[in-house]
């Protein structure tokens, strides 16, 4: 079955973060105390409670300003380095739907994931040192047949959810350039853009570092032993590897 | 429940039916293998916020909001919510809300609890009394105009129409002249 | 709403000026932008902020907070001068051509006044401000329009000095940005194109609020947008049902269906009816509201039933009288308040204390008060008022009670929205806790009302003890157990209240408490009761019409005439007549609103505004049904302020004289308002910025429900102030400073937003500084006081010549690091 794909188009979006109250709404997640930081952006990172967030960002220059607001989460990876990394099979890449999700009750918290990640997306729960939380895809609606909640609720279609091959060939009709077509596999968060990725603050050129395999494969072995003492070796070694 | 027949899962605004483009709804392990909504009653609202009119979706299970989604059969929203509109979940599950009456008495602190009975009989009661001591029957001109400017009121649009209509019958039955409401500021 | 949220999307041009839809009305984009994607229109904002809106537009336009008349009356200069506007339109459906009585004078002629002013009275004797009549009593006409007393020529003459240099003198907006705008909006004068506006609060919370909004009129109608698809003139309202609690008359100046209150001099309803009801002598002119009498005594047997008779006057006396000079509205009854006056309040559903201009003259009056009753769904700062900053609880005497409403997911009823569209909503849940619909209060508050009355007597009793209430079974002691909300719609909607054999309009019988099929067949001799005419037709004896949920769209428009209901007679585009020709074809076939079918004469099509074939035809009428005159009012001698919109300075201004007229700088009719908390201060150099209010996305109005909502607080914790880049260096105030922002009246505390959003503005050659903040916050919530409070206690006692809508979006402040 083909690939399925959020389509994010910064220009059709107005900052007005349903996306973000949406997601909470589904997946039941608490808020969080922020203040405001002279900006209009909140909160001013993902966390284990915000698996997505619309970036706040403005360009002046000579002729004007302009005010651009950018999807900022996971983009499912066609090829996920979290998924690679992951010495117990916690996170998920969906053969259906391309979605990276992930089971709780798996996760042994030693966050190689976030060290892997080429995007820094994966934060943890219990004050971040807990399981891994992220965007899902809506895995469970999508699995029923539902739109993932932020595409349900955006008003202007700025997140569009369908097809990946339809929504790459839609966004080229309309004359946008695409970020994420080709990239780690294609992502399955694709990004139609008017200028180029540095001004919306994504990520040139994602790559994912060429240890990923090694610790993957050193962690999952040790898990694979089994003993008392390999948890707490696998976290060890996880956090190694994030020293880059 | 006067609602016409409505696909829930219908998608938001591309018309198209995903369980059309192919997936494969076998369960997989790490997702709850049944929606959260499913099995709920669904009615209808409109947004309480702006003046869009947006409708909503509303799960209900065991007496309680469970889910609030933008309602994709109305043209006017299919689908769609702001983010006030997409947080009516936690407007109706909301802990900081008013449980019951409150009083203060002059001079008091802090508030008290009192009975819905005692609190409508004493509002009851001080209408009565500010009604009947300033009464106008007459102005300084002798026209007759039957009023009280003593009593004020303003609100609301946050009411419903029904509500707004029963609420400026009775307030113009006591008398009043002062009655406002968001529409003028 | 002329139009819909939906049609937005037919609109070549849309301009937002006095609005910001993406934040206060986000959906509205979904249309917006599709407007924008698939008939490449364009979007032009015209705003003193960069705004969300401003993000998406083709074009953005910076001005000074309160010269919008100056910036559209150069529109319209420049759509004269350039002959841009819509000829067919101008002549056939405007007043353009109607000469005007020859001793009018205008601001032109008088230094900033019309013919008139009286100084001591702050108010214009309008005898002058007419037209000149025939023989049979019709205006005279000049259909060359050339006579210079003629409404064209006036209004030519009238803005001759609002020049481009002049409008970016003044408004500080940039000479290229304004001949651009100009551009894109005048381009709509043609049969194919069609311009909106969106607006909001940003054009009615100006001493000449109702002038903008008229500017703007005007330059539809020369335009020619009126009645078509993609046109109109569109307010953008607040709340979800402001329009349905303006339409039920929850205001001093008018009953339901905008039957105006009685004031003292009319005696009797005779009077009334006599003062009321339009006369036209135009033999096209439909006049709709020659029905006056129809809808006022049905309203009077809907409250009062039997008792209402043609031999007692259908209880008209029932009705309170204010006296014809006072004003009843929201400055003057906190006035009123605060001189103690008034005794006991209710504010329901409504956070005044917060809400209200000038929000510390608001809670010293509430202090004031023997009672105060409060509906709400959350404590607040009005019933709270008493613990709040600067009160001593134990010096305020009033007795307060705050009674727990139900919300919205947990009642029956239906909201109407901007459009006009009633929607009916179902109850999903019981009411929170112990909390009560609205209904139930309302009914709780009739029932021991009426009962002491009973028991008592007391003052007039008769009004209390004869209201209809007949909402639900009642149990032994009378009361209604439970407020059933369609008997009341129903009631609304109107039925007969006897046999009616054979009715006027179409000759067939009606029995006694049937519902009335639509208004039209209302009756004034007491045999229909109608609780509020403009929504009859919404639940007829065919059932509910507010619930309806059918998708069909016939015109291809985005109509959807079976999706619930919309008042008048579920017409979704008024004035729609306006947009076909005088025989009946549309101007732009591909968006026909309407369209005269002759082989089977009648329209197809939009409800039309009423049966009656096209103008040009025998028995054709004319297509503004509403005005006496049948056509477009471009004169309007109806207003406090002058026929025709003229820029005044804001009570509050950088400047000692108003740039066009040194006559007079502000309103010349506005009120002034006299206690020691009315202060404003004018090129007053301890407060040298102009300052707005607004609301944003993430909160809506006082904030109450939204501060309570975590989601929401979590996107915008706190009270700030955005401020450009170049005054922030000025100043030396970074972004995520706390400043204090104080005007004449009061201060508060605020987070900086240092924005290149804002520019500084070249007026009058100075440079002027604009700064904008929310007033959704208040001290009670968040409990640890991490929001802030109300950007009301900034504002200013003052209002709109016409509405009295206080002058929110512009006064004047200073910021200082905290």
């Amino acid at each position: 079955m083909a690939r399925k794909a959020l389509l994010i188009t910064p220009d059709l979006c107005i900052g007005c973060r349903a996306c973000q109250v949406a997601c909470k709404e589904w997946n039941q997640l608490p808020a969080t105390k922020t203040k405001n930081n002279g900006t209009h952006e909140n909160p001013m990172d993902l966390d284990a409670n915000n698996f997505n967030r619309i970036k706040f960002i403005e360009v002046a220059d000579a002729k004007g300003v302009k005010w651009l607001f950018v999807s900022h989460r996971c983009m499912h990876c066609g090829e996920p380095a979290c998924v690679q990394i992951c010495p117990v099979g916690a996170l998920i890449k969906d053969k259906d739907t391309g979605a990276v999700y992930y089971d709780k009750n798996k996760c042994i918290a030693c966050h190689a994931c976030k060290s892997a990640c080429p995007f820094d997306i994966p934060r943890y729960d219990q004050g971040g040192k807990g399981k891994i939380a992220k965007c899902h895809f809506c895995i469970d609606r999508v699995k029923a047949g539902l739109v993932p909640a932020c595409a349900k609720t955006c008003p202007t279609q700025s997140i569009k959810y369908g097809d990946r091959e339809a929504l790459i060939k839609e966004a080229k009709t309309k004359g946008y350039k695409l970020y994420g077509e080709t990239d780690l596999g294609g992502l399955g968060v694709i990004f139609a853009l008017k200028d180029s990725p540095k001004v919306y603050k994504l990520v040139e050129n994602p790559r994912i570092s060429e240890s990923v395999a090694f610790w993957g494969s050193v962690l999952r072995t040790l898990v694979g032993r089994g003993d008392s003492t390999a948890s707490t070796f696998v976290k060890y070694l996880a956090h190694k590897s994030t020293e880059k | 429940m006067e609602l016409t027949r409505r696909n829930f899962l219908k998608i938001s605004s591309g018309a198209l039916l995903l369980s059309s483009l192919g997936i494969n709804l076998e369960p997989a392990k790490a997702y709850a293998a049944e929606l959260r909504t499913k099995g709920a009653k669904e009615t209808t609202t409109v947004c309480p916020y702006c003046s869009v009119g947006c409708s909503i979706i509303v799960s209900v299970k065991d007496g309680k909001v469970i889910n609030t989604e933008g309602d994709p059969d109305s043209p006017i929203n299919e689908g769609a919510l702001c983010p006030k509109g997409a947080s009516i979940y936690q407007m109706a599950n909301n802990p900081y809300r008013v449980t019951e009456p409150l009083y203060r008495a002059p001079g008091a602190t802090e508030w008290k609890k009192i009975s819905w009975e005692e609190a409508l009989n004493k509002i009851a009661r001080l209408v009565k009394k500010t009604r009947d001591k300033y009464f106008i029957t007459k102005n300084e001109k002798g026209q007759v105009v039957n009023r009280v400017d003593a009593i004020a009121h303003v609100g609301s649009a946050a009411l419903d129409n029904e509500e707004c209509y029963i609420l400026q019958k009775l307030l113009r039955s006591w008398g009043l002249v002062y009655i406002e409401h968001q529409a003028r500021i | 709403m002329t139009n819909q949220y939906n049609d937005l999307k037919n609109s070549d041009v849309i301009l937002v000026m006095g609005g910001n839809p993406a934040e206060n009305h986000p959906v509205s984009m979904k249309w917006i932008m599709k407007a924008k994607e698939q008939r490449g229109a364009k979007l032009v904002v015209i705003d003193p902020r960069f705004t969300r809106t401003a993000a998406k537009a083709d074009l953005y336009v910076p001005i000074r907070s309160g010269t919008d008349i100056v910036f559209l009356g150069g529109l319209i200069k420049y759509i004269i001068d350039n002959n841009l506007y819509f000829k067919d339109y101008v002549l056939h459906y405007t007043d353009a051509p109607f000469l005007v009585d020859p001793n009018f004078k205008l601001p032109e002629d008088l230094d900033g006044e019309f013919s008139g002013y009286d100084p001591k009275k702050r108010a214009y004797d309008k005898s002058t401000w007419k037209f000149q009549l025939d023989e049979n009593g019709v205006p005279k006409k000049d259909m060359t329009l050339k006579d210079p007393n003629c409404v064209f020529q006036l209004l030519k003459k009238h803005f001759t000095r609002y020049t481009i240099d002049t409008v970016s003198n003044v408004t500080g907006a940039p000479k290229d940005k304004i001949e651009e705008a100009f551009k894109i909006l005048a381009s709509t004068g043609k049969p194919d194109r069609t311009a909106t506006v969106c607006y909001a609060m940003g054009w009615t919370q100006h001493t000449v609020g109702s002038q903008i909004i008229r500017t703007f009129s005007i330059v539809q109608l020369l335009l020619g947008n009126i009645g078509m698809a993609g046109g109109g003139v569109n307010a953008l309202r607040g709340e979800s049902n402001v329009q349905g609690s303006t339409d039920q008359g929850l205001l001093f100046h008018i009953l339901t269906g905008y039957n105006p209150t009685p004031v003292a001099s009319d005696v009797d309803l005779k009077t009334y009816i006599e003062k009321y009801t339009p006369k036209t002598k135009e033999p096209k002119s439909v006049n709709w509201l020659a029905n006056r009498p129809k809808y006022i005594v049905s309203y009077l047997k809907a409250i009062y039933g039997d008792k209402a008779t043609k031999e007692n006057d259908f209880c008209y006396s029932y009705l309170p009288k204010r006296d014809d000079t006072q004003n009843c509205s929201w400055l003057m009854l906190f006035d009123q308040m605060y001189q103690g006056n008034i005794k006991g309040f209710f504010a329901w559903g409504q956070n005044p204390a917060c809400s209200g201009a000038n929000s510390n003259k608001v809670r010293k009056a509430l202090s004031k008060l023997e009672w105060l009753v409060c509906v709400n769904l959350w404590d607040n700062e009005t019933s709270s008022f008493w613990k709040g900053p600067g009160m001593d609880p134990k010096n305020i005497k009033t007795e307060v009670f705050f009674l727990p409403a139900a919300s919205s997911v947990e009642k029956e009823g239906s909201v109407t929205n901007s459009g006009r569209i009633a929607q009916w909503r179902y109850k999903a849940v019981q009411p929170y806790g112990k909390s009560m619909p609205d209904a139930e209060i309302i009914n709780e508050l009739y029932f021991r009302v009426k009962k002491l009355y009973e028991k008592e007597k007391g003052a007039f009793p008769e009004p209390i003890l004869n209201l209809t209430w007949e909402y639900g079974e009642k149990d032994k002691t009378g009361k209604i157990k439970h407020v059933d909300t369609k008997l009341i719609a129903k009631e609304m909607n109107g039925y007969f209240t006897k046999d009616v054999n054979e009715h006027p309009v179409d000759k067939k019988s009606y029995k006694k408490g049937q519902q009335v099929p639509t208004f039209v067949f209302l009756l004034d001799d007491g045999s229909t009761a109608c609780g509020n005419w403009v929504y009859s037709g919404s639940f007829t004896d065919a059932g509910n019409m507010m619930a309806r949920r059918g998708k069909e769209d016939p015109t291809g428009l985005g109509l959807f005439p079976n999706w619930a209901w919309s008042w008048p007679v579920n017409r979704r585009i008024v004035y729609n007549r306006a947009s076909v020709d005088p025989q009946g074809n549309p101007w732009d076939p591909s968006r026909a609103v309407i369209k005269w079918d002759a082989v089977n004469k009648k329209w197809v099509g939009d409800v039309p505004d009423g049966p009656a074939p096209p103008l040009a035809l025998e028995g054709g009428k004319l297509p503004f049904i509403m005005k006496p005159l049948g056509v477009g009012a471009i004169f309007g001698p109806g207003l406090a302020d002058g026929p025709f919109p003229t820029h005044y300075e804001p009570l509050e201004c950088p400047f000692q004289e108003n740039p066009l007229y040194k006559k007079h700088r502000i309103n010349p009719t506005t009120k002034l308002f006299g206690t020691e908390e009315d202060l404003f201060v004018f090129c007053d150099t301890r407060y040298p910025y102009i300052a707005s209010t607004y609301r944003v996305t993430e909160h809506w109005q006082t904030g109450l429900m939204t501060r309570h909502t975590d989601w929401l607080l979590e996107l915008q914790p706190q009270i700030f102030v955005e401020i450009g880049t170049e005054l922030a260096k000025e100043k030396g105030i970074k972004s995520g400073d706390k400043v204090i922002v104080s005007s004449v009246r009061g201060k508060l505390w605020a987070i900086a937003i240092v924005t290149d959003r804002i520019k500084p503005l070249k007026v009058m050659g100075m440079t002027i500084h604009q700064v904008g903040l929310p007033w959704h916050y208040g001290w009670r919530w968040p409990k640890d006081g991490s929001g802030g409070d109300s950007a009301n206690l900034l504002t200013p006692t003052v209002g709109d010549a016409n509405t009295l809508t206080p002058e929110t979006k512009t006064f004047m402040v200073d910021i200082q690091k905290t």
